[in-house]
């Protein structure tokens, strides 16, 4: 029978023929990761009663949500980290200032094509840029993981959205999700497997593909796959990444979708997710004008190295708004690096933006830029809930980088195309 | 297993908010306290008058919004017996079987039952059974039903590592 990826690779990890949507299963994912939450999540491991992981070596841990550590109390919760790190021989520990988990899978090999990556952050879904099967799972499930190096999961249905055409120039993948989103809401793909097809979605870098998956979780979606082509190989073998070898999976012709939705790309316009629900998406025409207090640039949706480029071809030779202030943080330390040597970095600070430490920074309102009660802040990230980023009281905009560092100039929501230098 | 009990109705898109307010997540850990607050922003009267066995009908996503696992803990110790949804919200539907509480999906049956009716479910049937008539439903799989009868993800565990 034909199947989609989802059905094929939890079948395969099952060791089962076949499954069905809504069948359970028992697998045992190839990689489990953790972050900063690692620490509350032992504390349930151990009220499971083993003294040690089942199997530490599909263990990952990142340290990025809040590092370098704000306060005393996240410095504590960074040390029991390290200390179980190394009472359960973890050897995929990423201390802070590696980068931001999602980025530094995919960077360190550990998120491939035809693997289960389970992930206790809801963002987890990013693995499948690389062909991989990411879900967000809960911390008495990472326990469990921890435990048992097993866990249930339940086979989703499938969706198929199809991109054809080329996105116009100025146009990211960013305003894509954005655009998908807005059309299907935030539980347009509840529960189910989200597979992107099509010339459009080949022809984007993985960077830029990365993001579609990532910005699924703001769909309800449990998983989300990009088949993974020789740009994904190319990534993983070439730069001798990928920690094991893999084999690729691919849906069949013929698969059953619950549901199959086309694009075409050349129709996308810049858009942006308004407060407070990703969701509340609007062309950017409709709210251009609006005044920004802080733009920010970074996160595990985009700010990666062409993100960076992208925002330094609009900040060149320009500078930050008065009264705007704007926050860039590269997603991991291999970008910051990168973007470094290709002077970008130079760029922002010369702006008069400030260039911060990988990690999540200011995305869910930890540290590094939280926004004042009645401030508006633009920001790429993936989440604009009523007060993610600190204050209830403050309202945020998401859009593609493009727009954010010409936002940031401008001191107002504009496209780059709309800049005017005095 | 069978659940038998009296019906709570509820419309689309039921949030974890209003199943367990976000102000209390921090600041209450008591389970009867817990039980205190179920439903509190979406039906005044639930959690003085639900009984034990007494079963929830949503209407789809249920459960939608935070991850907070207390938004299905609450239900459960006010002596929730099952909920019965259109479709539910991913980590709210994983959260219901890993506390032992079966979140039972079946459209045909949430439109033909009543508020305030008597439902039985009969777990391994596949079964719910209303005065409108009998719905089948794919019955839930083996791990499931085990985590259900071990009392939820981490006493299943435990079980299961030989350490109970
Ligand atoms: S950057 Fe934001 S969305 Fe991504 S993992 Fe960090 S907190 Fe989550």
């Amino acid at each position: 029978m034909s199947t989609t990826f989802a059905e094929k690779v939890l079948a395969s990890k099952a060791g089962l023929e076949q499954v069905v949507p809504g069948q359970i299963v028992e697998i045992s994912p190839d990689t489990a990761l953790s972050h900063d939450n690692a620490a509350p999540i032992y504390g349930i491991f151990r009220k499971i009663g083993v003294p040690r992981f089942a199997k530490p070596e599909i263990v990952a841990i990142v340290l990025d949500h809040a590092t370098p550590a704000p306060t005393t109390k996240h410095a504590e919760n960074h040390r029991i980290i390290r200390e179980m790190v190394k009472e359960q021989g973890i050897q995929h520990f990423y201390d802070a200032g590696e980068g931001i988990c999602h980025q530094v899978l995919v960077e360190k090999g550990l998120s491939l094509p035809g693997e289960v990556v389970l992930g206790s952050d809801s963002h987890s879904l990013h693995a499948g840029v690389m062909g991989a099967f990411g879900a967000g799972i809960g911390r008495s499930e990472m326990a469990t993981v921890w435990a048992t190096g097993a866990l249930w999961l339940r086979v989703p249905q499938s969706m198929r959205i199809t991109v054809s055409g080329r996105l116009p120039e100025g146009v990211t993948s960013k305003d894509l999700a954005l655009r998908v989103i807005g059309d299907m809401g935030a539980d347009g793909a509840l529960y189910m497997s989200v597979e992107w097809h099509g010339e459009a979605i080949e022809a984007l870098d993985l960077s830029s593909r990365a993001t579609l998956p990532n910005l699924m979780a703001e769909m309800g979606a449990k998983n989300s796959y990009l088949p993974p082509d020789d740009k994904v190989f190319d990534y993983l073998d070439t730069g001798g990444r990928a920690q094991r070898s893999y084999t690729p999976l691919y849906p069949d012709p013929g698969a059953h979708y619950a549901v199959e939705v086309t694009y075409d790309a050349s129709t996308i316009e810049p858009m942006v997710a308004r407060p407070h629900t990703v969701d509340n998406v609007a062309p950017l025409s409709e709210v251009a004008g609006t005044h920004v207090d802080q733009a920010f640039i970074g996160t595990c949706t985009n700010g990666r190295l062409e993100d960076l480029a992208a925002a330094a071809g609009v900040l060149r030779g320009r500078k930050v708004a008065m009264g705007t202030r704007l926050i860039v943080i590269p997603a991991s330390r291999e970008v910051y690096l990168q973007a470094m040597a290709a002077g970008y970095l130079q760029v922002f600070v010369e702006a008069g933006g400030m260039v911060l430490s990988p990690g999540c920074g200011p995305c869910m309102g930890n540290h590094m830029g939280a926004p004042a009660v009645g401030e508006v802040a633009i920001s790429t990230a993936n989440r604009n809930f009523r007060g993610r980023m600190g204050t209830k009281e403050s309202e945020v905009y998401l859009a593609s980088p493009l727009v954010v560092a010409a936002s940031a100039v401008a001191g107002e929501i504009v496209h780059p195309h709309e800049l005017v230098d005095s | 297993m069978t659940i038998r009990g009296r019906v709570w109705k509820y419309g689309d898109s039921v949030n974890t908010d209003v199943i367990f307010p976000g102000k209390y997540t921090y600041t209450v850990s008591d389970p009867a306290e817990m039980a205190q607050y179920a439903m509190e922003d979406l039906d005044p009267r639930f959690a003085q008058e639900v009984r034990p066995g007494d079963i929830v009908v949503g209407g789809t996503n249920f459960g939608c919004g935070s991850s907070r696992e207390q938004a299905v803990t609450c239900l459960k110790i006010a002596g929730v017996g099952a909920i019965i949804g259109k479709s539910f919200a991913r980590i709210y539907y994983r959260n219901c079987i890993n506390n032992a509480l079966p979140a039972i999906i079946s459209p045909e049956a949430v439109d033909a039952i009543r508020d305030g009716e008597e439902v039985e479910i009969d777990l391994e049937a596949g079964e719910i059974r209303c005065p409108a008539g009998a719905f089948t439903f794919p019955p839930l799989p083996q791990v499931a039903m085990e985590m259900i009868a071990a009392g939820g993800l981490i006493p299943h565990t435990r079980k299961r590592l030989g350490l109970e």
